[in-house]
């Protein structure tokens, strides 16, 4: 008699019935465990929330006073009989794998994961299971990322041009995870970084959690505007073309993100420079990673499913397509009002404004439609 | 190649003017002559023979990716361009690319003709392996022959212009018609005289610009008025809807030139006679059209001949075409450009009153009016006239470069339009790539939905934006790269004209149909039916 799988896909979220918890939900439920601080992965209204240590101080930022318990990589909590142990999934700072065992069935959700070890998060680990639920938002094989390094180099001698042009230099990347990736590695030697209000917030959290990042100026109304340009500027999607931004002028505005890699997606976001920078892993990250599982099965829950649950069944996978509400290639222009609502109190949202920077699939994939509204509400609250 | 590619991603990079500007004039200045030659040729759109064909390129790219074929063929469609699908296909490598010219690698191209297919294959197989990422992009461009950039020709005449001291306007006459870029040199492009002018070469076409920038909004007297000043300092013509094109005939020879930049003498050799009879040292500016009994015919009669390889006997009689000409560049072997319109319409006249071929040699008839409100009547008469509106031109004005505002105006009459379902969505190109921009219309006939258009322009981003998610939360079916997607949004369509058609289901065919705007107000069940589309037939 075959039994009923230990995790199933419902209209709320991923579904553990032995263990009667969620993954990632998307509805309010009693028991939900957190993959990472992603808008579209964490949301507001479960009553009792699960997530590594370092996603304590973003997701209580971005959540509010939450019952929130936290864990280290590798620990193992037991729910109902069920273990649950976080394995690092490189994503963005406190992201997670989770693994779910019972009765010796293995089962592993990766949230969202890069295989490339990008210096600021711990590194993605392959975990052994027989049921691997996988992302694949850049699963075409015209994505293919070149090593870090090499961007990080780029963007450095760009802000340098930059200064001798005169230019202010502004580098828009989401605020939790493209941001403290691209500040770690900037060349300070060139001059100071100063941040969006909605970057600054996610930094002070992180600070607070105890990582250590290179120093930043929270632009105010009072930093002089003069300062500003000599440095470089970190701000988040919902700032490009915004009153704040052109303030700035003139500038050159560098996109950081995986979209970057088509002429496409590039010129639609009009940018002066487009690094294809992504928290994501590319094609051959992700077959490699879904291969170092060993797994029986995998179920490939948002990106461009369809084509690459083919191509793994081709190449003697077991692969299946699910629908899940995280950030797919098909809902990437979701508009907010289908979506639940979580934004916290006092921050507004602004349809137009979101849809017009969000418009291709990674954006709801790292920080989500709600998560785009919610950076811009702070952008009104938080920054000038 | 390494400057080429990088002159690519440079001009990708920025979106100002002055840079594109500055960017062009760096790599000018630290390439080649040889290559410079060569990138004009190619930004100018001057291809040179295709070498391999569109399936082979396919085909032996799958076969050196090793991937499966609807894999490649997905690719492509979340890319929209082919030469960039293959480029971001490879792997990356880090062999540094190729040390090769610009120069180098066309005359290897050039090259292929002397190669077997096997060896061909060979050939672009291992230039895929040794290019870098984007010097791939751009060698893709080049064998595809599909090179459109985002950069103008006057830009990249702007900046030849600059580094050698020339006039623009010389510039762009020098590099019109048939050159080749491996017999015109650099040296010769530039220097302050030429000696040998070719004699074939067409004067860059002036053209012009829409007096009502949009459909829906009507210009008024008034503004014509106040955009014009008085109507007594204008001609008034019919806008012709055929080729524009400029005669030449020089040294006993005859070039036909279409505004494209073809050469299509031989194309319309019912023009030859009359032109044999023009002085030495004449360029007219007309349009060609099919005309019977001295009337045109429509666009669609004159479509069917061009894109015939042989003119058939059949063809030349069911299409006859003939001249509309409108003004006369050169006159007895002198440039009359800076002649004002009025002087040059003399000549023009002088020269059709003497030709023996009156039926084929048309002169573009002057539009009688004494104000903006008779000659806006006079443009209701348009259609009948089957012409597309109104040509405006200063009588004081020279003969210009390219487009630009002031002296020539087009008034067009608005397009026809209906009220049309979307029922079929495909992914776009280039900057649409990935998104759902192409769009397949439908009419009721009874209660179904024939299919009578596509069309892809005409929707703001936003817009697009929102019907793309549409599209993508209301598939029915997937074939291949199109989807049906539930009926329900409705669009109003514009046309330039309608013809009856034997190969589409809904029995007609549109000239040149674009999406007017989004029907927000009105449900499916409200949109046109098939009858009112055929009534435009009469």
């Amino acid at each position: 008699m075959p039994r009923k799988p230990l995790l199933e896909f419902t209209d709320r979220g991923i579904y553990c019935p032995q263990g009667k918890f969620y993954i990632d939900p998307w509805k309010p439920v009693d028991d939900a465990v957190i993959t990472h601080a992603h808008s579209d992965h964490a949301y507001l209204g479960h009553k009792h929330y699960l997530a590594h240590h370092l996603s304590r101080e973003v997701l209580k930022y971005r959540l509010g006073d939450i019952q929130l318990q936290t864990i280290a990589y590798g620990e193992t909590i037991n729910k109902n009989g069920v273990e649950i142990t976080l394995f690092p999934a490189g994503h963005v700072i406190g992201s997670a794998q989770v693994r779910v065992v019972y009765q010796g069935e293995v089962w592993v959700v990766s949230g969202d994961y890069k295989t490339e070890a990008d210096g600021v998060c711990e590194p993605f680990e392959p975990v052994k299971c027989h049921h691997f639920i996988s992302e694949c938002t850049f699963g075409m094989p015209v994505y293919q990322w070149k090593p870090q390094q090499q961007l990080f180099d780029e963007m450095n001698n760009w802000w340098r041009q930059n200064l001798e042009n005169n230019l202010a230099t502004v580098v828009v990347g989401y605020s939790l995870g493209k941001a403290q990736r691209i500040l770690q590695n900037l060349d300070l030697f060139n001059g100071k970084v100063y941040t969006h209000g909605v970057i600054e917030n996610t930094n002070e959290a992180l600070r607070r959690n105890g990582i250590e990042l290179q120093p930043t100026t929270r632009i105010t109304p009072d930093t002089p505007k003069e300062e500003v340009r000599k440095g470089i500027i970190l701000a988040p999607p919902s700032a490009v073309g915004s009153a704040w931004m052109r303030k700035f002028g003139p500038y050159s505005f560098g996109y950081c993100s995986g979209w970057m890699a088509l002429r496409g997606a590039k010129r639609r976001r009009a940018a002066d420079r487009g690094f294809v920078l992504s928290d994501h892993a590319d094609w051959n990250g992700l077959i490699s990673a879904i291969d170092a599982t060993g797994c029986e099965c995998v179920y490939l829950t948002h990106g461009y499913t369809a084509s690459f649950t083919r191509y793994l069944n081709e190449i003697g996978f077991n692969a299946r397509e699910v629908h899940t509400l995280y950030g797919t290639e098909e809902e990437e222009a979701a508009s907010p009002q289908d979506s639940p609502t979580n934004l916290p109190k006092g921050e507004a949202s602004n349809e137009g404004e979101v849809n017009k920077v969000l418009s291709a699939g990674e954006d709801l994939g790292e920080v989500g439609i709600l998560g785009g509204a919610k950076d811009l509400g702070e952008a009104k609250g938080g920054a000038i | 190649m390494k400057a080429f590619a990088q002159l690519f991603l440079s001009l990708d990079e920025t979106n100002k003017t002055n840079e594109k500007v500055k960017v062009l004039k760096d790599y000018f200045n630290c390439v080649p002559d040889t290559d410079k030659m060569h990138m004009l040729a190619l930004f100018t759109g001057r291809k040179s023979k295709r070498q391999i064909n569109s399936t082979q390129f396919r085909l032996w790219a799958i076969e050196a990716l090793k991937i499966p074929s609807w894999l490649f063929e997905e690719s492509y469609h979340v890319v929209g361009d082919l030469a960039e699908t293959i480029a971001l296909l490879f792997p990356q490598n880090n062999t540094g690319g190729s040390s090769k010219t610009l120069t180098e690698w066309i005359a290897e191209i050039n090259n292929l003709s002397t190669y077997g297919d096997e060896e061909k294959r060979h050939w672009l197989q291992q230039s895929w392996q040794l290019l870098d990422t984007q010097e791939r992009f751009v060698f893709n461009k080049i064998l595809t022959g599909s090179f459109r950039v985002g950069v103008s020709q006057s830009l990249v005449v702007k900046a030849i212009a600059d580094i050698a001291d020339l006039d623009a306007a010389v510039l762009t006459h020098r590099i019109m018609g048939n050159w080749r870029p491996e017999d015109y040199t650099f040296r010769e492009l530039i220097q302050p005289q030429q000696e040998a002018e070719d004699i074939s070469r067409p004067y860059p076409f002036f053209l012009a610009y829409p007096i009502q920038e949009t459909s829906t909004v009507q210009k008024s007297v008034e503004d014509l008025q106040q955009t014009l000043g008085e109507a007594s300092e204008w001609q008034a013509e019919w806008k012709w809807d055929g080729i524009r094109a400029q005669l030449i005939k020089r040294d006993g020879q005859l070039f036909i030139w279409s505004r494209g930049e073809d050469l299509s003498t031989d194309r319309f050799p019912e023009l030859h006679p009359f032109m044999n009879e023009l002085p030495d040292g004449t360029v007219l500016d007309g349009e060609i059209l099919s005309f019977r009994q001295g009337k045109p015919l429509p666009f669609n009669v004159l479509q069917a001949r061009i894109g015939r390889k042989n003119l058939s006997k059949k063809i030349l009689e069911e299409s006859p075409v003939a001249l509309i000409a409108y003004d006369c560049l050169e006159y007895e072997g002198k440039d009359i450009r800076e002649k004002t319109q009025t002087e040059r319409r003399e000549l023009l006249e002088h020269l059709q009153a003497k030709t023996a071929y009156p039926d084929v040699f048309n002169i573009s008839t002057l539009i009688d009016f004494d104000s903006w409100e008779s000659l806006s009547r006079k443009r209701q008469q348009s259609r009948e006239m089957i012409a597309e509106g109104i040509m405006l031109k200063r009588k004081s004005a020279t003969y210009q470069v390219g487009r630009k505002r002031g002296d020539w105006w087009k008034w067009k009459i608005d397009p026809l339009s209906v009220d049309a379902v979307m029922i079929y969505a495909q992914k776009g190109h280039g900057r649409r790539a990935d998104l759902y921009t192409d769009y397949t219309f439908a009419v009721w006939d009874g209660d179904k939905l024939v299919p009578f258009a596509k069309a892809y322009s005409g929707l703001t981003d936003a817009e697009i934006n929102k019907v793309d998610a549409f599209v993508k939360r209301n598939t029915l079916e997937k074939f291949g790269p199109v989807r049906t997607v539930k009926p329900e949004l409705v669009f109003e369509i514009g046309f330039e004209g309608i013809n009856k058609s034997t190969r589409h289901k809904s029995g007609v065919a549109l000239r040149f149909p674009r999406i007017l705007r989004w029907r927000h107000d009105k449900p499916k069940e409200e949109a046109d039916t098939i009858e009112t589309l055929k009534a435009f037939l009469e």
